[in-house]
């Protein structure tokens, strides 16, 4: 079983970034489970969500303690929060950064990727829509989700213009990954 | 075809399987979602019924009070505080024998306020008069709406589905739901028994005297102690259409041979079964069994389920302040009279969303394994919250 | 359980509400014009939540929330105690809530209190939604609006009712004071507070508040869309006393805007400018916002 931690602000789409590696993985012929852990629904509060994905159906419903991959859309969380906690040794990190990711602070012993999330949204979306972003990202550095499971979960959800848009950002997220792992 | 659905709207979805012809029910966190997604096929033109938006939940178990009085197959669903407010309309529904169906997404109860899960806002109304399910997976909770409608409306007693709320109404999985010509096959249109007509002109909520409220009490706990065929039979039938068995009143997992079971109601049974696959790896002879109907409270099958461990742990997440967790009160009353009784300890844990580890489980069954002396204990509490508290006090 | 407290003011931006959140202006500008001497009564919401996560307070008044239905019922239990023990001339007592707990889950427990006659200050944070749960209608929803109970589809345009007339059922009840405000306008929720608090009885406020989420807006728009509501004649701002209209705020002739100009900025009325069919429904509320105009004098 893979586990994986999304952490993330209220209003970015956490719990749909969730559900969306989790219908993916689901669409690759595997069992797989998302659920979010909200603070408050308040727009802007600290929002964690969860992903588990196994050949086995799943039974266990606790918060994940020990994720293999780590996935954080607003990197302010960094601070004041020990977002790599019982994180897994190797595990993948993917960050919403335009920085180098050297300057997050993060303990060594992961993989830790960048993506401009915001910017890149921005410049193809035209909107601050981050998550399809970030999960083209996770595909790309993890080779663990297929794009055209995710490309028709983003389709399914955001029928028209807009969508589009989001899956060519999250095209480019996927591609702009690949061999950046630190 | 299986897919993958959040829990509210696989639920939401599967009412409308159901055809209620009435639909009242009142936000709020974490039911919100059942009800947004029910206005969403009301509003698509996908849910054929009467769809009210009331201004309480207090208005909402009326609404489909009056409805199932008039005939009409009617749902509501709710959590904590709405389900507390809604307390005398539900006394009063299974006192008239309506057969209402709601959906309670469990969530602790105020004060303090809490939105998070924990399963005392439905424990609280079990001496109600209604049949209480808990389901333990979305498509356990999907499944029992058609066979609560089934079992309410050929016992003419209303029944709470209940499922957890946010780790079962806000978890995506993978969900099966039936196609509208087999959830039709499977639950008939609704032939009330009686109703509010002209045609037939009757009295409800007729006032009775100390010369006839007993018997008529006596007659809903004597359907309600009935009940346990219907509840089989739904299943069963229910197995025989769709392949899916989650248990009756009653499901057991690793029990037969188990020196410790543990007891719970719900999601946390998933957790649970994790725990004990590992232990049984380890060589501890560990097994669960489940509870599926609190009411009516399947007694001597609990009995002959736990009768032959030495040590019952109950799991809840609930607590009768000042005793401990309800459902171990109840497990001991199975043992009334019996001659051997495994010692049979609360375990009182995950009030108001607090998260329950396999390993806490694992602790309790291991601990069960060195000493079953009864007990009641608080699992997980954070000692430093407790003792700031203490001082405040 | 007492809670740790933080800031000095009566409520501090210690809080933990949305940017721009209308609702969090209005009740600290309440609060403020309120002053110490004050005991208040929420009911559960967004402004209890944002202001009270255990173990912090925002609150440097005395403060209590006991559920969804009940602030103006525990309101009346604290103004009549207050009677009891001799210390009412020290306290004054203001109950508040959202639009939700105000026009539908509450309305009972206000009706009685208004009846009753108490010395109580009801303050509604009218969002138009119920914000705290994600969005749901309430009876101040206004028409048209999406909320996600209220969605459109082939069989909805949003929100299907009209604005339950809040103001004028209260003034029937006797109410001594009955006033609306705005976010829009901080300074006339400071006048009518004092003004409230110095009267004896029973009084409503009424304040319109921008809702980021709920209204589907840009953090940065409310305060100039409550504007624009009052502006439009959409959300007419006046005062009542013992039931009688003494004073409006006027819109001058070259303020006076139309509805779609407050309309077009929200997510909640997008529906309407996206199919034909959506005309006539401005329409409808232009002629509600007209009929406001004629009916509180706005403009003569
Ligand atoms: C009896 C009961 N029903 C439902 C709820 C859930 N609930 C809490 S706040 C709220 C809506 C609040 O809306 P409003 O009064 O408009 O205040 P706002 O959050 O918009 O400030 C609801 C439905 C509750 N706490 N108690």
């Amino acid at each position: 079983m893979k586990e994986i931690r999304i952490h993330g602000r209220g209003g970015q789409g956490n719990v749909t970034l969730g559900e969306f590696l989790a219908e993916a993985a689901f669409a690759g012929g595997l069992y797989a489970q998302a659920f979010p852990m909200f603070g408050s629904e308040r727009h802007g509060a600290p929002v964690t969500a969860y992903v588990r994905i196994s050949d086995r159906p799943i039974r266990l419903r606790s918060q994940v303690y020990e994720p293999d991959h780590l996935i954080v859309q607003d990197m302010s969380l960094f601070a004041g929060n020990d977002l790599t906690g019982g994180l897994k040794e190797g595990a993948l990190v993917v960050v919403n950064t335009s920085g180098p990711v050297g300057d997050l602070g993060i303990a060594e012993g992961f993989r830790v990727v960048g993506v401009p999330a915001t910017e890149l949204a921005l410049e193809v979306v035209g909107k601050p829509i981050i998550n399809t972003i970030m999960v083209g990202a996770f595909a790309g550095a993890s080779g663990e989700i297929e794009m055209d499971a995710l490309e028709k979960s983003v389709r399914e959800r955001y029928p028209g213009e807009l969508g589009e848009r989001e899956i060519v950002a999250m095209r480019r997220a996927f591609e702009m990954v690949q061999g950046a792992v630190r | 075809m299986r897919e993958m659905m959040e829990g509210s709207s696989a639920v939401a979805e599967s009412v409308a399987l159901c055809r209620p012809k009435v639909v009242c029910a009142y936000p709020i966190t974490p039911q919100t979602h059942i009800v947004e997604r029910l206005a969403r096929l009301h509003a698509e033109g996908r849910l054929d019924a009467g769809y009210v938006l009331a201004e309480s939940e207090f208005t909402a178990a009326s609404v489909v009070l009056g409805a199932s009085a008039t005939g009409a197959r009617a749902y509501t669903a709710s959590s904590s505080q709405g389900l507390l407010l809604m307390t005398e309309v539900i006394f009063n529904i299974a006192g008239m024998r309506l057969p209402v169906v709601m959906t309670v997404a469990n969530r602790a109860v105020s004060a303090p306020i809490n939105i998070w899960n924990d399963q005392q806002d439905s424990m609280s109304l079990r001496d109600c008069g209604w049949i209480q399910m808990y389901a333990e997976d979305v498509q356990e909770a999907c499944d029992m709406h058609l066979q609560a409608f089934r079992i309410a409306e050929s016992l003419n007693i209303p029944v709470m589905v209940c499922m957890d709320g946010y780790i079962l109404t806000h978890a995506t999985e993978p969900v099966d739901l039936p196609s509208a010509g087999e959830a039709d096959s499977y639950l008939p249109p609704f032939e009330p028994r009686f109703h509010l007509t002209p045609t037939d002109p009757m009295t409800l909520g007729a006032m009775a005297g100390p010369d006839a409220y007993m018997e008529v009490r006596m007659l809903l706990h004597r359907s309600m102690q009935q009940a346990a065929g219907t509840i089989r039979q739904a299943a069963v039938d229910f197995h025989e259409m769709f392949g899916r068995y989650a248990g009756a009143q009653l499901d057991t997992y690793h029990a037969d041979d188990a020196e410790v079971l543990l007891v719970s109601m719900g999601s946390l049974l998933g957790t649970m079964k994790d725990a004990v696959d590992e232990l049984r790896e380890e060589g501890h002879p560990v097994g669960i069994v489940k509870v599926r109907t609190i009411r009516p409270f399947p007694r001597s099958e609990l009995h002959d389920a736990l009768h032959r461990a030495r040590a019952v742990g109950v799991v809840e997440k609930d607590i009768s302040l000042g005793l401990e967790g309800i459902l171990c009160s109840e497990i001991r009353s199975a043992f009334c009279g019996a001659a051997e009784t495994p010692g049979i300890s609360s375990f009182v844990a995950g009030l108001g969303g607090r998260d329950i580890r396999k390993e806490q489980i694992k602790e309790i069954a291991l601990g069960l394994l060195s000493d079953n002396t009864c007990r009641v204990e608080v699992t997980g509490l954070d000692h430093e919250v407790l003792w700031r508290a203490h001082e405040e006090e | 359980m007492a809670h740790e407290q933080v800031e000095s003011r009566l409520m501090a931006y210690g809080h933990t509400a949305c940017a721009g959140c209308g609702e969090a202006v209005a009740a600290r500008t309440v609060a403020e014009a309120a002053g110490p001497d004050v005991i208040i009564a929420n009911a559960t919401g967004c402004l209890e939540v944002f202001t009270t996560r255990f173990p912090r307070s925002s609150w440097q008044v005395p403060w209590i929330h006991s559920l969804f239905e009940n602030a103006a019922s525990v309101a009346s239990g604290i103004e009549v105690a207050l009677k009891a023990l001799g210390r009412a001339g020290e306290v004054k007592v203001i109950a508040q809530g959202g639009d939700g707990a105000t026009a539908d889950i509450g309305m009972g427990a206000i009706s009685g209190m208004l009846e009753r006659g108490h010395d109580i200050l009801y303050v509604c944070y009218d969002t138009e939604v119920y914000s705290n749960t994600g969005y749901q209608r309430s009876g101040l929803t206004p028409l048209d609006a999406l909320t996600t109970t209220s969605p459109a589809g082939a069989m909805s345009w949003g929100n299907a009712t009209r604005k339950k007339d809040l103001p004028a059922i209260f003034a029937a009840h006797g109410a001594v004071y009955v006033a609306t405000s705005t976010a829009g306008f901080p300074t006339d929720i400071t006048r009518k507070v004092k003004k409230a608090l110095s009267l004896a009885g029973p009084r409503y406020l009424q304040i319109h508040c921008p809702c980021v989420a709920g209204w589907g807006i840009d953090s940065s728009k409310g305060i100039r869309l409550a504007r624009i509501a009052v502006n439009s004649g959409l959300y007419p701002i006046f005062e009542m006393e013992e039931g009688v209209l003494t004073r409006v705020r006027k819109i001058k002739p070259d303020e006076l805007l139309p509805v779609v100009e407050y309309l077009k900025e929200q997510k909640r009325f997008s529906h309407l400018f996206k199919s034909p069919g959506g005309r006539d429904h401005i329409e409808a509320i232009q002629l509600a916002a007209n009929s406001n105009i004629e009916r509180y004098g706005l403009m003569t």
